[in-house]
């Protein structure tokens, strides 16, 4: 077999073909990326790469129980071989604590196993270049420097199983940051966008934004820590409810180890978080931010498991107006547990249905408080609490009778994602944003703008 | 020094040189003045375990390559996984192409300072037992067994244990004619012992000290960390910490162990004297640094007692190489001499840029698909010679706070603010240790904290820490670093209660 010509589908079908375990789930993920990264209005890095990985999942029972190993290798490896290691892995293993059935009904939403995978190239900044290039002319005439990153993705998983599951799934990934700054630093400056294909993206309004904030940033203020009243602009929101989501683990909760154990034992489903009608949900569907209808699962953890790879990955609340519903559950610890198994899903939908206001409104209608643009360095100070540290970063703007009137300095905020959901008094309408912080990881989220009356400002930091 | 092995046959084997012909053959006939092939083979093991029982057993490897251009100025970077001379070719056309849509965006023209020629050259870090060699029975065995000892212990409710091992083994050859083969071995075990007070809901862990490092499985048994007394200690630490009472905020005197304070000196001063974050090329991203190239020689970072050498040589270092991911040789340098900044971390470009006569061997990919970027030396803290052990300088203490471990770390984009917690805390009275503490956290300005530092203890306290996942650059990339240092006091730093952050 000349193994350097397989398709990916191909792979996949050799791999279940080659097995001698009990079952096998097999995925290929095909993936493109392209990327500039530029600093002080020049290019200083850019790439195009692609990748080919193969996981190959054996599941072997020996007698005491079904194992699991899970082996991948890039490229087009050596079928034999990997399938040989993947079941020396699972037989050398040990029975799984998370052993159940494997999936075997399709789930909805899988896309044309047999069409070739998605792709993208360089050529993908066709247009986007140029009109960089023209906003660093801008900039420069301005005196002033940009900096920021541009990444555009395709992955195309297909999963096969030895239950009979045949599934693809396509997922583009683009991000934008563009950050300006002075000459001396001392002014900075974010605007950022998530895209699926970099059509959507207009440098020339990213560019405004930016010149909009860095004139915001002309007057200086010296604010000392404290507790202030703070909007949470929605790449802010962003970043901790993702790390609220990253804590949505039942097992934990129900093992009394995070912030949703109850205290006396169980978890704290059906606790009020939020006294405004605040849903945090996840929906493979939610337009722009599509993600996969079904789970790929590399190595199992307390929230996945090896054994749920393929199962429907469907739209889900984890907090419905204000009330904790859900938190992420594999199969076999739903059945320990007798409740429901639940999916993470990878976007993220922060609303208030009953919101009226966008975020200008919400600015245009504060007396005295402090608007953020994004967080940046967020670390877990105490799980019991999920009390996060962090910086504000690129914009801390004073607002005053319902105009900025000009930039503060950093803070370093001492803060749990939790509590200012209970704490918080006021969200917008719900907008597409990007995450500062994690969007390495996490792109694909949608948050309102939050009103929090009493933010922990915990010292301040003299960086810019 | 490099140990006895060799770099791995089956990789020696891949058509090294055959990629390297067609890809650099190629790059120069389209008029690239620079052109390096990168050929990496990176083999991953995790192993984790949830209560003594295996939660998952993940064997990756990562094996391809990348042509790196510098054409017209512009840098132009293409990676792939086919090891054939039609894909070396086409990924440096590729590299071209990519080089021409950059230079719309690229103002300053890339030129790469000297570095000699290394025509054959081999590098092998100093390990004993392949990881990879081990099967992975005994690995998890031994695994639950350490797992077990702790659950035994009254108090501990759950146990975690995961022990990640790296093999990474290098191929890079440019233009100027360098070719190096490097083989490098790394391991990082680590458990945690959790209690939970069901009744009042609070749930308190302690995680094992044993720092990641480049040595291989012989870690685990016995050579560079000494398991049974930390296995035996830690569940009674743990006991200990739950019943103690919570920190009164304010200033103490803080006496920090080298499994906490390796992780300050890796953000307050690591990362802050890395030429590409002082000239703004990761401003967007990791940020900047307080450390401008205008206070070389003046800045006056910490007390005269601080000593901070960059290096690419230490044994068992995590950044320890023969060569970097640009043919520079492996070497050491002072970055603070007496308290004043003295040097930065810089690759090839920036050296020239700051007409530095050679770089000191900072570019680093962390995976065949990525370009290599300025990333951090093994940068440590130089011990006091026959300076005071830990009880010497705890005894000097009269109310104080010793810091073991590290848990949660942050730091600004400038590296000016940070706030870390840790491990244990002990109170410090009278020069003696006093029990341990809860709910601590320590928060500083970088140049005001290493400035308070009134004693640094002897080499008998010296320990090398570091880290698998230092974080920089965009696309994202892990870059493995240690950091050795001693024992060392600092005065009057302002403490934080958690609990009362978090408002309760």
């Amino acid at each position: 077999m000349r193994t350097s010509r397989m398709t990916a589908q191909e792979l996949v079908e050799a791999c279940l073909a080659a097995s001698t375990a009990d079952a096998q789930i097999t995925y290929v993920t095909e993936h493109a990326e392209a990327n500039l990264r530029w600093a002080a209005n020049s290019l200083t890095t850019n790439g195009a790469m692609r990748s080919r990985s193969v996981v190959v999942i054996s599941f072997v029972d020996g007698g005491a129980g079904m194992a699991a190993g899970s082996v991948s290798r890039t490229g087009t490896p050596d079928v034999a071989e990997l399938v040989a290691a993947s079941e020396r892995a699972a037989r050398d293993a040990g029975p799984a604590e998370d052993a159940v059935p494997l999936v075997a009904e399709a789930p909805p939403g899988a896309g044309d196993w047999s069409a070739d995978p998605a792709e993208t190239s360089i050529e993908v900044f066709a247009e986007f270049a140029p009109a960089l290039g023209q906003a660093f002319g801008e900039a420069r005439d301005r005196g002033e420097l940009l900096f920021g990153f541009a990444e555009h993705s395709m992955s195309t998983t297909y999963l096969g199983s030895s239950t009979g599951l045949r599934l693809r799934t396509d997922q583009p990934t683009g991000r934008v940051e563009l950050n300006g700054k002075s000459p001396d630093f001392s002014r900075s400056v974010w605007s950022g966008t998530s895209t699926r294909d970099f059509r959507d993206v207009s440098v020339a309004a990213l560019a405004a934004d930016v010149e909009k904030k860095m004139g915001w940033s002309q007057r200086r203020i010296d604010l000392p820590a404290g507790r202030y009243e703070t909007l949470l602009p929605p790449s802010a929101v962003s970043d901790l409810m993702i790390y609220l989501y990253w804590t949505m683990e039942a097992r934990d909760a129900d093992e009394g180890r995070n912030v949703f154990a109850r205290a006396g034992g169980g978890n704290r489903i059906g606790d009020r978080l939020a006294e405004l009608p605040l849903t945090l949900r996840s929906d493979p569907a939610y337009a722009g931010l599509e993600a996969a209808p079904f789970q790929v699962v590399p190595a199992s953890s307390g929230s996945a498991s090896v054994f749920d790879n393929g199962l429907a990955a469907p739209a889900i609340d984890w907090i419905t107006d204000g009330v904790l519903t859900n938190l992420v559950r594999p199969r076999s610890w739903a059945l320990t547990q007798t409740a429901p198994a639940t999916v993470a899903v990878d976007n993220l939908i922060l609303e208030d249905r009953s919101a009226a206001v966008d975020p200008a409104e919400m600015v245009a209608a504060t007396e005295r408080g402090l608007l953020l643009t994004t967080l940046w360095y967020i670390r877990e100070v105490d799980p019991q609490t999920l009390l996060l540290t962090g910086l504000t970063r690129d914009g801390v703007f004073l607002v005053e009778n319902g105009e900025v009137t000009g930039a503060v300095n950093n803070f370093r905020f001492n803060e749990s994602p939790v509590d200012l959901l209970g704490r918080t008094v006021q969200a917008s309408r719900t907008e597409r944003t990007l995450p500062r912080e994690w969007n390495d990881w996490f792109t694909r989220t949608a948050m309102p703008m939050l009103r929090v009356p009493d933010f922990n400002m915990s010292s301040v930091s003299p960086a810019s | 020094m490099p140990g006895t092995r060799s770099v791995d046959e089956s990789f020696l084997a891949l058509p090294l040189s055959a990629l390297t012909d067609a890809a650099l053959t190629r790059a120069v006939d389209l008029g690239c003045e620079h052109a390096d092939i990168r050929v990496e083979r990176i083999r991953t093991q995790t192993i984790s375990l949830r209560d003594a029982r295996p939660e998952a057993v993940t064997d990756g490897e990562d094996l391809g390559l990348a042509v790196r251009v510098v054409h017209e100025g512009t840098w132009g970077f293409a990676a792939g996984v086919v090891l054939t001379a039609a894909e070396a070719v086409r990924l440096a056309e590729e590299a071209v192409v990519v080089a021409k849509v950059s230079a719309a965006i690229n103002t300053d023209r890339v030129e790469l300072a000297p570095e000699p020629v290394y025509a054959d050259a081999t590098y092998v870090s100093d390990y004993e037992i392949d990881p990879f060699d081990v099967p992975d029975a005994d690995k998890t065995g031994l695994l639950a067994e350490f797992s077990e000892r702790l659950l035994a212990a009254d108090g501990v409710e759950h146990v975690r244990a995961s022990c990640m091992h790296v093999k990474e083994q290098k191929y890079y050859a440019d233009t100027a004619g360098t070719r190096t083969r490097q083989q490098r071995v790394r391991i990082h075990p680590d458990l945690t012992a959790l209690t939970v007070d069901r009744a009042t809901g609070s749930f308190e862990s302690m995680r094992t000290l044993a720092p990641p490092v480049g040595r291989g499985w012989e870690y685990l048994t016995g050579t560079g960390w000494d398991w049974d007394p930390e296995l035996s200690e830690l569940p009674e630490l743990l006991r200990e910490k739950t019943k103690a009472p919570s920190v009164e905020a304010g200033r103490y005197d803080l006496v920090v162990d080298p499994s906490n304070l390796w992780l300050t000196i890796h953000e307050s001063i690591g990362h802050a004297t890395e030429l590409d974050r002082a000239l703004g090329y990761e401003a967007a991203y990791a940020g900047t640094s307080f450390a401008t190239v205008d206070k070389l020689g003046t800045l006056r970072y910490g007390s005269p007692l601080l000593q901070i050498t960059g290096d690419r040589t230490a044994p068992h270092g995590l950044s320890t190489v023969g060569w970097d991911d640009e043919g520079v040789a492996g070497q050491e340098w002072d970055i603070v001499a007496d308290g004043v900044l003295v040097g930065y971390q810089v690759d090839r470009n920036m050296a020239r840029l700051r007409g530095l006569p050679r770089s000191n061997g900072c570019a680093f990919a962390d995976s065949p698909g990525h370009v290599p970027v300025q990333r951090m030396a093994n940068v440590s803290l130089e011990p006091t010679p026959d300076g005071p052990s830990t009880e010497e300088i705890i005894g000097g203490v009269e109310r104080g706070i010793y810091v073991v471990g590290d848990k949660s770390w942050s730091i600004d984009m400038q590296r000016y603010n940070f706030q870390f917690t840790g491990q244990r805390f002990y109170r410090i009275e009278g020069g003696k240790l006093a029990g341990q503490l809860r709910d601590v956290a320590y928060q500083a300005t970088t140049t005001d904290f290493w400035g308070s530092m009134s004693v640094v203890g002897g080499p008998q306290t010296y320990v090398l820490g570091g880290a698998f996942n230092c974080g920089k650059a965009q696309p994202g990339q892990a870059a493995p670093v240690s950091h050795g240092c001693p024992t060392a006091r600092f005065d009057q730093v302002s403490i934080l209660n958690t609990v009362q952050e978090a408002g309760r």
